[in-house]
């Protein structure tokens, strides 16, 4: 024991970091907070620690090619002991971390921890779940199975949609024409370089801006953030009723972290690696690309019949809401009719239109 | 310069420092910039636009609708299947084709073709079109996308070599990819 102290004692004078993290660790927060609504963000930092170790260990084998990426994952679920579970830890903690960092902004929203003086924390927690989401799909798009080629093929094509540059936009995701080896080293730069480093930039910043400002407290009917007086008295709550984050606030989140790991490798265990079994390409897809459940709801929308003014293009439509160019009604069913007469009568002004319990759907 | 002037020499180096550094930056970001936007700014090579063959044309029986398969022009050696592209075709008489690309027009997914229907199904979100590529139902705003064809020497020769999305001019623009209905 006297020799790890004299080892520590060496470091920390030349690090200077001991006081620092004893004074981050020992900070006083809010009592209210050491609470389990407080540990989602905690967990999402945990879950991303686990990406950024089960992402190392998968890229020693994984091949950016796209005529071998999805080889590399046969050799890594097959012929690597036990890289089936690293790459099931890896996709599972995916789904986990996207979870988890949707719920911590909604707790967030909820406790209105957004308002003066942690606006910035917000923003910046809002780009960090966008940069999650970044993650989740750059990373899919790795597996270069058929679900990343064509999940590929939907961004192209809500990329084209955008206003001028779309066509511009599509070639310069895809890195080209077709989605090819082009579209899957780039997609390999996000994943790996990119994206993560605005990850860490943005954990960085959000983690300062938390100890900085201190965790917001329980929201209380009637207590209203003042921007004059807010910080005064923050730093009193904490000082008179505070306690200290270590070990007061910090034991739910080691626990609730925990539990979140054990989760992330129980659905591995369980499901295995996130994987569609089949490589990518749009030749040989037709017995391959199955539709999920969700495709039957849309199957009944596609058997309602199509409108009489089918030709008219999308933009005419609202043109032509009432009567086709030719004359012949849009069929749009009786609940629509009915809705559709309610709006017409209380725009004329009548007080007695039927339906009168809900407001105007068309309104 | 000196410091009854309001600038010391020592703070004018760091100004000139910084303005040199500010040029140099400028300098190296041009060509990054340029390197990064080159799928978009360089010229379209060859093989965006090329005419390019799905075999005889016995393979493609009157009144029937085939899936047919076309190496994309444009590729590398280590963009293995993907290069291969898939297309549906429909002969409608001797001399008479539609081709058409198996994207949805709606979001790029894979459309089927059920013969039993006489229906392209397309698997994500509902998008259904007619036979000759008209919109049925759904969500797509228009029908499927078709290459321009031609017959040569007993061959079906399609002009392809550039993914089709909706935005895209040449798969709008009339003489291009016709637009179905």
């Amino acid at each position: 024991m006297r020799l790890i102290q004299k080892l520590g004692n060496w470091f920390d004078l030349r690090l200077q970091l001991g006081t620092p993290i004893r004074e981050t660790a020992m900070h006083r927060v809010p009592r209210e907070t050491a609470s389990w609504f407080y540990v989602f963000g905690s967990a999402a930092l945990t879950v991303f620690m686990v990406q950024l170790v089960t992402g190392m260990l998968l890229a020693l084998i994984y091949v950016p090619s796209a005529g071998e990426a999805w080889n590399s994952l046969q050799t890594l679920n097959h012929g690597i002991s036990l890289g089936w579970f690293i790459r099931a830890l890896h996709g599972w903690g995916s789904n986990f971390m996207v979870a988890i960092v949707l719920i911590h902004m909604v707790q967030v929203f909820l406790f209105g921890a957004y308002k003066f003086p942690r606006e910035l924390t917000w923003i910046v927690g809002v780009l960090l779940l966008l940069v999650t989401l970044g993650m989740a799909f750059t990373g899919q798009v790795l597996r270069f199975d058929q679900d990343a080629y064509w999940g590929l093929g939907i961004g192209a094509s809500i990329a084209s949609r955008v206003p001028v540059i779309g066509p511009w936009a599509v070639n310069l995701m895809l890195g080209g024409p077709i989605i090819a080896g082009a579209t899957l080293s780039r997609f390999f730069a996000l994943h790996v370089f990119v994206v993560p480093g605005l990850l860490i930039a943005f954990v960085g910043v959000h983690l300062l801006m938390v100890l900085k400002l201190g965790i917001n407290e329980w929201p209380m009917p009637g207590r209203i953030v003042r921007r004059a007086t807010y910080m005064q008295e923050y730093h009193e709550l904490t000082q008179k009723e505070g306690v200290p984050f270590v070990p007061n606030a910090v034991w739910k989140d080691i626990l609730f972290s925990g539990f979140i790991l054990i989760a992330i490798a129980v659905c591995a265990i369980h499901f295995g690696p996130l994987w569609s079994g089949w490589p990518t390409g749009s030749h040989d897809y037709s017995d391959r690309t199955t539709p999920r459940l969700l495709f039957f709801v849309a199957v009944c929308f596609a058997l309602v019949p199509a409108p009489a003014c089918r030709d008219a293009h999308p933009a005419d439509w609202p043109r032509h809401r009432n009567h086709c160019p030719h004359g012949a009604p849009i069929r749009r069913g009786r609940r629509g009719e009915e809705l559709e007469a309610q709006a017409d009568c209380r725009a004329h002004g009548s007080s007695d239109c039927g339906g009168a319990r809900h407001p105007d759907p068309l309104g | 310069m000196s410091a009854e002037n309001g600038m010391s020499r020592r703070a004018a180096l760091v100004k000139l420092g910084v303005l040199l550094n500010s040029a140099v930056g400028i300098f190296l970001a041009v060509p990054i910039v340029r390197y990064l936007l080159s799928p978009v700014t360089r010229q379209k090579k060859f093989g965006y636009d090329s005419w390019l063959s799905l075999g005889a044309l016995d393979q493609f029986p009157t009144g029937q609708t085939r899936l047919a398969t076309y190496r994309n022009p444009l590729v590398n050696d280590w963009d293995g299947e993907t290069g291969n592209i898939a297309c549906w075709v429909r002969r409608v008489d001797d001399q008479t084709f539609q081709v058409f690309a198996i994207n949805c027009a709606h979001l790029g997914c894979p459309v089927r073709w059920f013969p039993q229907s006489s229906l392209f199904m397309c698997p994500c979100h509902g998008g259904a079109y007619y036979q000759d590529g008209s919109r049925a139902s759904g969500p797509p705003e228009r029908g499927l996308f078709q290459y321009r064809y031609k017959i040569e020497d007993g061959k079906l020769l399609i002009k392809a070599g550039e993914m089709p999305t909706p935005g895209q001019p040449v798969a709008n623009k009339a003489g291009g990819m016709r637009t179905c209905a």
